[in-house]
């Protein structure tokens, strides 16, 4: 099965009435380091689980190193995997619970012993050994439940939104040597989350979830700098998407119109036609506002700024388009001149644009 | 006591309410188990009148009676019964709650019904019941002779057997409700998570959910072990007069020998039985209160 260490063929399941994968197929390398990015409810945890085995597909095959293990029970498979709330065992101190794998393989002492403390150093975690998990803060849970899903050596190592109760600080941390971890280890990591920017920092490649299929899989770059559809562009970029009708084709851009006035993008398809109905993302950090008076050019949408915020180090600027559709347009820096009623231009460049759900069009 | 009590509450000092709230609790604990308890004890101190009564006079008589064969062993009829009946129990029980626990919610609801109907009548009641079925020619021997699975009557009323069906049949909930309160607890992806390390289903059984369900079980055995020592009724109505216990024997001492010092004498080495149980239970589980139902 080629140099695929795990692979999935059209993975299908359902929980009573209720589809969560719908055809799942994807092929994992040695080494990589993969992110299931999607909302919750997507199906990003079936699938892990599926993976572990502690759930069995309906339809599809799971193949690890090259071996049909979808109906091998979870203990038979080289897997292992750091759960959401991590699971640790509340009865047994940190050592024990890093144990656990090899005591059950009845390794002999000294090597259990030597193999939890190299452990313990990777996640550094050195003096814990003695304590019980009730005695750990949550990042020290954490840190434990990865050494003990590593300590085992798993060909893949599945993660299910291991940050995600940890605080922004601790998270941008653990971000960085968990990525770290895995360079060092070498396994691979199927990875978890629903936070794009954990998704797009950590990946080697990205798999964007939505309602139990894959809607594109990619490196970080491609995801988000050629979103395939606007669901993508949405989720991952946290792009404005705006439709309209062809008017101009031209060699490198495409020029389209709707209500609320007409738009540039770069033509990224040859087939594209005069007439045709498109869809267009562009990221908030490109939408450039001017003001009507200073507005030249013909290109453009007439909006009027409803609100400004201030988050994440960024300046948030919300417009409505005159048909009443939002636009966020965002800045560095803490406020800009524009206040909320003025008449503004909405407008980016061509190359700062793409156009997306291409296939679905004729 | 009216003065401080409303001082008391108008201070909003919560120690002192909740002190207060506690009151008729404590006074009832203190007149009707402390002074019996004290009773109890001074009463297995001093002698049996002549006819009726005790009289005042301070004696160790009645523990050294005790030590007399036919008394020791009925404690070691009492205390073989019991392990018996706790021992099936657990065998039973164990699973029960265990896979109860693992029901949805719907169904939870409707077995906890189940074992909780049966404690809207008397157990004394239903133990009426079991004689129907175990007499002579009674429901079970017609059933299993009609199913030619024996020739004859078993004729089980009155044996041990039947004893020990009795008291498992009324102690066994009290196991199933501590083993599913504890298995309630229990977070089921801790299980995978073991399975996930390497465990197989029987590893994962013995090093998690049966380690963490120890205290409900322990509690379990703590809830039906103790009380097979002194179920006097069941004895008499399944046993007949053949399988005699502590609780028959303490019984027999107050209401038919009138021998009120020798009961109490009885009753004490009991209680000290029985919360050596309990001392041995929390030393093993490392647990404050019984889990579950206490």
């Amino acid at each position: 099965m080629g140099d695929y260490i795990l692979e999935l063929e059209g993975i299908e399941k359902s929980f009573g009435e209720v589809k969560v994968l719908n055809g799942l197929s994807l092929s994992v390398r040695q080494g990589e380091f993969i992110t299931l990015l999607g909302p919750s409810g997507c199906g990003k945890t079936t699938t892990l689980r599926i993976i572990a085995g502690l759930e069995k597909p309906d339809k599809g095959k799971v193949y690890l190193e090259g071996k049909d293990v979808t109906y091998e029970e979870p203990n038979r498979r080289n897997v292992n995997t750091v759960f959401q709330n991590y699971a640790l065992f509340p009865h047994m101190t940190v050592e024990g619970n890093i144990s656990y794998s090899l005591r059950l393989k009845r390794l002999d002492r000294a090597k259990i012993k030597k193999a939890v403390s190299e452990a313990l150093e990777l996640v550094q975690l050195v003096g814990f050994e003695k304590r019980m998990p009730g005695e750990l803060s949550g990042g020290q849970r954490q840190r434990v439940a990865i050494a003990r899903a590593i300590v085992n050596e798993p060909k893949v190592l599945l993660l299910d939104e291991p940050l995600g109760a940890l605080d922004l600080q601790l998270r941008r941390q653990m971000q960085l040597e968990l990525k770290r971890l895995q360079k060092q280890l070498g396994i691979t990591f199927v990875y978890i989350t629903h936070d794009q920017e954990e998704a797009l920092n950590m990946s080697d490649r990205i798999a964007v979830m939505r309602d139990g299929k894959f809607e594109q899989i990619g490196t970080p770059q491609e995801v988000y700098d050629h979103p395939k559809t606007s669901y993508v562009a949405r989720f991952v970029g946290s792009a404005n998407i705006i439709c309209g009708t062809v008017s101009h084709v031209n060699e490198h851009t495409v020029v389209f119109e709707n209500k609320n006035g007409t738009g540039i993008v770069a033509r990224n398809n040859a087939s594209i036609l005069q007439g045709q109905n498109i869809t267009v993302a562009v990221r908030s950090e490109h939408i450039k506002l001017t003001p009507v008076a200073e507005a030249k050019m013909n290109l453009g949408f007439k909006g009027i700024v409803r609100e400004k915020s201030f988050a994440g180090g960024l300046l948030q600027i919300i417009v409505n388009l005159s048909d009443g559709q939002e636009l966020v347009a965002s800045r560095h820096g803490i406020d800009s001149p524009l206040v909320p009623g003025d008449n503004v231009v909405v407008t980016w460049a061509s190359e700062n644009s793409i156009m997306v759900d291409l296939e679905g069009v004729p | 006591m009216i003065k401080k009590f409303f001082k008391c509450v108008r201070s909003l000092n919560l120690n002192c309410v909740s002190l207060l709230a506690i009151l008729p609790l404590f006074a009832f604990t203190v007149m009707f188990v402390i002074g019996p308890l004290i009773y109890m004890l001074v009463l297995s101190f001093l002698q049996r009148g002549e006819v009726w009564g005790v009289v005042n006079r301070f004696t160790f008589k009645n523990y050294i009676d005790i030590l007399e064969p036919v008394y020791l062993k009925t404690f070691i009829e009492s205390f073989k019964l019991a392990l018996t009946t706790t021992t099936i129990i657990v065998l039973v029980g164990y699973p029960f709650g265990y896979f109860m626990a693992k029901l949805d919610a719907k169904w939870k609801k409707r077995m906890m019904l189940l074992i909780f109907v049966p404690f809207w009548t008397s157990s004394l009641i239903r133990l009426y019941g079991w004689i129907i079925i175990f007499r002579a020619n009674g429901l079970l021997d017609r059933v299993l002779m009609a199913l030619n699975i024996t020739d004859a009557p078993l004729k089980l009323l009155y044996t041990y057997p039947a004893v020990v069906v009795g008291m498992v049949y009324v102690l066994l909930p009290f196991m199933i409700l501590a083993v599913y309160s504890s298995a309630e607890k229990l977070d089921w992806s801790l299980v995978e998570a073991a399975r996930d390390l390497g465990a197989n289903s029987l590893q994962a059984f013995m090093t998690i959910t049966l380690k963490l369900t120890l205290p409900g079980l322990l509690s379990g055995v703590v809830l039906t072990f103790i009380p097979s020592m002194g179920l006097f009724f069941i004895a008499d109505i399944l046993g007949g007069n053949k399988v005699v216990l502590v609780g028959n024997l303490i019984q027999e001492q107050l209401m038919k020998a009138h021998n009120w010092p020798f009961a109490a004498a009885l009753s004490v080495i009991l209680m000290i039985l029985t919360s050596l149980m309990i001392y041995i239970y929390r030393r093993i589980s490392n647990v404050r209160e019984l889990e579950g139902l206490i």
